[in-house]
């Protein structure tokens, strides 16, 4: 814990790579190789074939199935990940091992889709579709927590805030329609929020705890008004808010193969990519971004040159809000069609967790939203594939993943200094 | 001040010292969580409009009388009907008086796990720790002590059920030690981690439930059932499940009392809680304090599990415990984090579990009334503040120390 305080007095020195670290990095690089070589090659079929589909169901874009030999490509990508693993021990990639990890992970896993699907065929476009809409709410609950967090206020009731939303945004658009459900839905997180606001900036209640009221507050009040009304036969009317329709991006969803996986959905995929880039350009190149961030950093100085803390905080706190409203308006509007109790299902959580590992940035949050939703269609894929892995040990994998990198693994990441605690101003 | 003083009766004394008591704050609070329920109850029926539209008085009387009957039904699901009981008692009939007197009982059972997860949480509490998992512990827990009620065989019940116990114990233990350990090495904070080793061990036992431990000779996943000498005692016959879980987890109360206020290292765990700083430079171990507060958080939790699986069930299924880890968190915060405390508040919690099921049957108010009093207790609980200005309490002359965890920080 002291070593971290010194990482930051220096700043952002972390991309310095100890020896240590190289070289267990190296083991584990040589280990997946080694993997796909003992487990996943020589479990193949000599001969056999793997076939992926290229096109995800119901596109239009056609593109030709990839069918190749299995040993063949296991055996290639075994070996480029021991180059890989032989030159990080020997030399390091210095501050690309990070970059190094990514693409080794990413290999592992394409060898073990390969060897599963071999002999047989995966749609390798139908997983990565639902990868990009499973991120969704991951991402945009992970940019939720990071205007939060960015200001000094820790935010674990994005769960809470999500299930509100989604709760009103399904009412209101079943009496209304979808575009005032959207905005009821993202109001809804804002005066969720501004409670949590309340009790951390006002009433100095532990952030945690005031998170963890909102949750339970919020599963109580959407669980009970829905069994309630939402369920019963003579308020269906109230559950029935209609979806946002799918919209085809004009050229690009042309594009054979990435064209229908990421351009051929409905408005909240486009609006997770607009996000991201409007919240990190907000964030890291204004003016505004750098006093939301001095509240969270170093509310002292930001309070001595003139920033008002508490203001900026409850600002921050809406927005985040708003932000996790939104998430929250895709449960419904954007994917299932109705509300049903706890359909968020931890989504928040690790909505939180995908911001910590993509170190408070909105890039890395997409990216991590992006690795969780991959599991989470994979694990929903696993009775496909023929391999003995139960579904559930898949279903772990982001939790695990999680767990490893928040332990350090992929270096620390870095919270704001003075999150979770009440600015008060000094008094004479 | 002084003559001010004096000229005060002893009832203005008791009247002022009882405005500053905590025990003031914390009674208000549950009685303005109970009112407000009552009035989110009230303002969610719909026959109340229907009589508001007839006259005002009428929606009054309707709006009243729609939160008693949700009140009253709980109470009566509770403790049990007294008029029955009464009667119960007056015909002598053994199994008239069970019946009767099975609502009471029936709230001690679901207390039961109620304050093992609440010390669960207190004692994180108490060190600084804040776990969430006790949900996942809890799981974890009660797949071990299901396994070793029905793996081992042939022990007398005074060995076996110790045993069982343990094992649910030493499951949940593990699951505690993790986030305890990371925790301590490398910082990784354990809101996160704990919640993660919760989706973990849902699907984990799911895995085991389908798989290494389902009963073969049944199509659903279910575990075997446990030996008989593995089943926790019952003290009554016939359609009364309380057992004796309910007096261990008592005496365990009382033991994590003892371990936190009794002992050097119950001290030196409270100081890494209060002051982790001051208690690095006065040479306490915080990384041991901490790993061990956390695995013993987790064998608490885990003792919930097998004791609902060894008292109740008697086998374990998926999704058995529907949240009883997580009510927990609440719990241990109404109680201040004190065992006296945690057993006392579990005691509302699971009269109000029980009783919300019978008010869910009789006035058709859903269960998630509870969740919902829980979380306003909770907020009020946490803000004084909110109280105070309320009811014009005045403040206490002491600063209350409030709960602070560390940020995801580290520090």
């Amino acid at each position: 814990m002291v070593e971290k305080n010194t990482s930051h007095n220096n700043g952002r020195v972390y991309k310095e790579v100890s020896k240590s670290r190289r070289i267990t990095m190296g083991i584990i690089f040589l280990i997946a190789a080694a993997i796909i070589w003992l487990v996943f090659l020589n479990g193949t079929i000599t001969g056999a074939q793997t076939a992926y589909n290229m096109t995800p169901g119901g596109s239009s874009t056609i593109m030709a199935d990839w069918v190749f030999s299995t040993e063949k490509a296991l055996g290639v990508m075994a070996i480029f990940s021991a180059v890989i693993g032989a030159y990080q021990l020997i030399r390091g990639f210095g501050k690309f091992t990070n970059g190094a990890l990514a693409l080794i992970a990413g290999l592992f896993v394409f060898s073990f889709l390969t060897w599963a699907s071999s002999g047989g065929s995966l749609n390798l476009a139908g997983l990565l579709r639902v990868t990009v809409v499973r991120a969704v709410p991951l991402t945009l609950g992970a940019l939720a927590g990071m205007l939060c967090e960015h200001s000094g206020t820790v935010n674990i009731a994005i769960e809470g805030m999500m299930l509100t939303s989604a709760f009103v945004s399904t009412v209101i658009a079943s009496l209304t329609d979808l575009w005032i459900g959207m905005l009821s839905g993202i109001f809804a997180g804002a005066l969720i929020a501004l409670i949590h606001g309340v009790l951390t900036i006002k009433y100095k209640v532990d952030h945690v705890i005031s998170g963890t009221v909102i949750n339970i507050f919020a599963t109580g009040i959407t669980s009970f008004l829905s069994s309630k009304f939402l369920q019963k036969t003579n308020f269906q009317y109230l559950n029935e808010p209609g979806m946002f329709p799918q919209i085809d991006v004009p050229v690009l969803s042309k594009i054979p193969f990435a064209g229908p996986i990421l351009f051929s959905h409905n408005l909240y995929v486009y609006a997770m990519y607009i996000l991201v880039i409007l919240v990190t350009i907000a964030l890291f190149s204004t003016r505004w971004g750098l006093r939301l961030r001095s509240a969270g950093e170093h509310p002292k100085a930001a309070d001595t040159l003139g920033i008002n803390v508490n203001r900026t905080r409850y600002m921050a706190v809406a927005l985040g809000g708003m932000m996790a409203g939104f998430a929250g308006t895709y449960f419904t509007l954007g994917s299932s069609g109705r509300f049903d109790e706890l359909l968020t299902a931890g989504r928040g959580f690790i909505a939180l967790a995908a911001m910590i590992f993509g170190n408070y940035h909105p890039f890395g949050a997409m990216g991590a939203g992006l690795l969780f939703g991959f599991f989470d269609s994979l694990s929903a894929k696993a009775s496909i594939l023929k391999v003995p892995i139960p579904s559930d040990f898949l279903g772990m994998m982001p939790y695990i993943a999680t767990i490893v990198v928040l332990a350090g693994v992929v270096g620390k990441s870095h919270a704001p200094a003075e999150e979770g605690k009440a600015y008060e101003k000094e008094s004479l | 001040m002084e003559e001010q003083k004096k000229k005060q009766n002893a009832l203005g004394i008791f009247f002022e010292e009882l405005s500053k008591s905590s025990g003031m704050v914390t009674f208000l609070a549950i009685l303005t969580g109970i009112l407000l329920s009552g009035l989110l109850v009230a303002i969610t029926t719909v026959e109340v409009y229907d009589a508001f539209s007839v006259s005002f008085w009428a929606g009054i009387k309707a709006a009243l009388g729609s939160a008693w009957s949700t009140y009253s039904s709980l109470f009566t699901g509770a403790f049990g009907n007294p008029q029955k009981i009464v009667a119960a008692f007056q015909s002598g009939d053994g199994l008239e008086i069970r019946r009767a007197i099975n609502p009471f009982f029936e709230s001690l059972v679901q207390t039961t796990p109620y304050v093992f997860g609440g010390l669960s949480v207190a004692l994180g509490f108490r060190a600084g720790l804040f776990n969430i998992g006790a949900e996942g512990q809890l799981f974890v827990g009660a797949l071990t002590g299901v396994f070793a009620g029905y793996a081992i065989t042939g022990l007398p019940a005074y060995i076996h059920i110790p045993i069982a116990l343990l094992a649910g114990a030493a499951g949940g233990a593990i699951w505690g030690f993790v986030p305890g350990f990371l925790k301590a090495k490398t910082g990784a904070h354990e809101v996160i981690i704990t919640i993660m080793m919760n989706y973990i061990a849902f699907r984990f036992s799911d895995f085991m439930l389908r798989g290494p431990m389902k009963d073969p000779n049944e199509y659903t996943p279910k575990t075997p059932w446990i030996q008989p000498s593995a089943e926790l005692t019952r003290l009554f016959s016939d359609q009364i499940r309380f057992h004796i879980g309910f007096f261990i987890a008592l005496g365990v109360a009382y033991f994590v009392y003892w371990l936190l206020f009794k002992t050097s290292w119950g001290f030196e765990l409270r100081t890494v809680g209060s002051n982790p700083n001051g208690a690095r430079y006065a040479g306490i171990k915080t990384t041991r304090t901490t790993v061990i507060a956390m695995s013993l958080s987790g064998a608490l939790a885990g003792l919930a599990g097998a004791n609902e699986v060894l008292g109740l069930n008697h086998r374990l299924v998926p999704a058995f415990s529907s949240g009883y880890g997580f009510d927990s968190i609440a719990l241990a915060l109404l109680g201040k984090n004190h065992p006296l405390g945690v057993v006392l508040s579990a005691l509302l919690f699971g009269f109000l579990r029980n009783g919300s099921r019978q008010m869910q049957l009789k006035s058709g108010v859903p269960i998630d009334i509870v969740s919902i009093l829980q979380a306003l207790i909770l907020a009020f609980i946490a803000a004084p503040a909110i109280i105070r200005s309320i009811y014009r309490l005045k403040k206490p002359d002491v600063e209350e120390a409030s709960i602070k965890i560390s940020s995801w920080g580290g520090n």
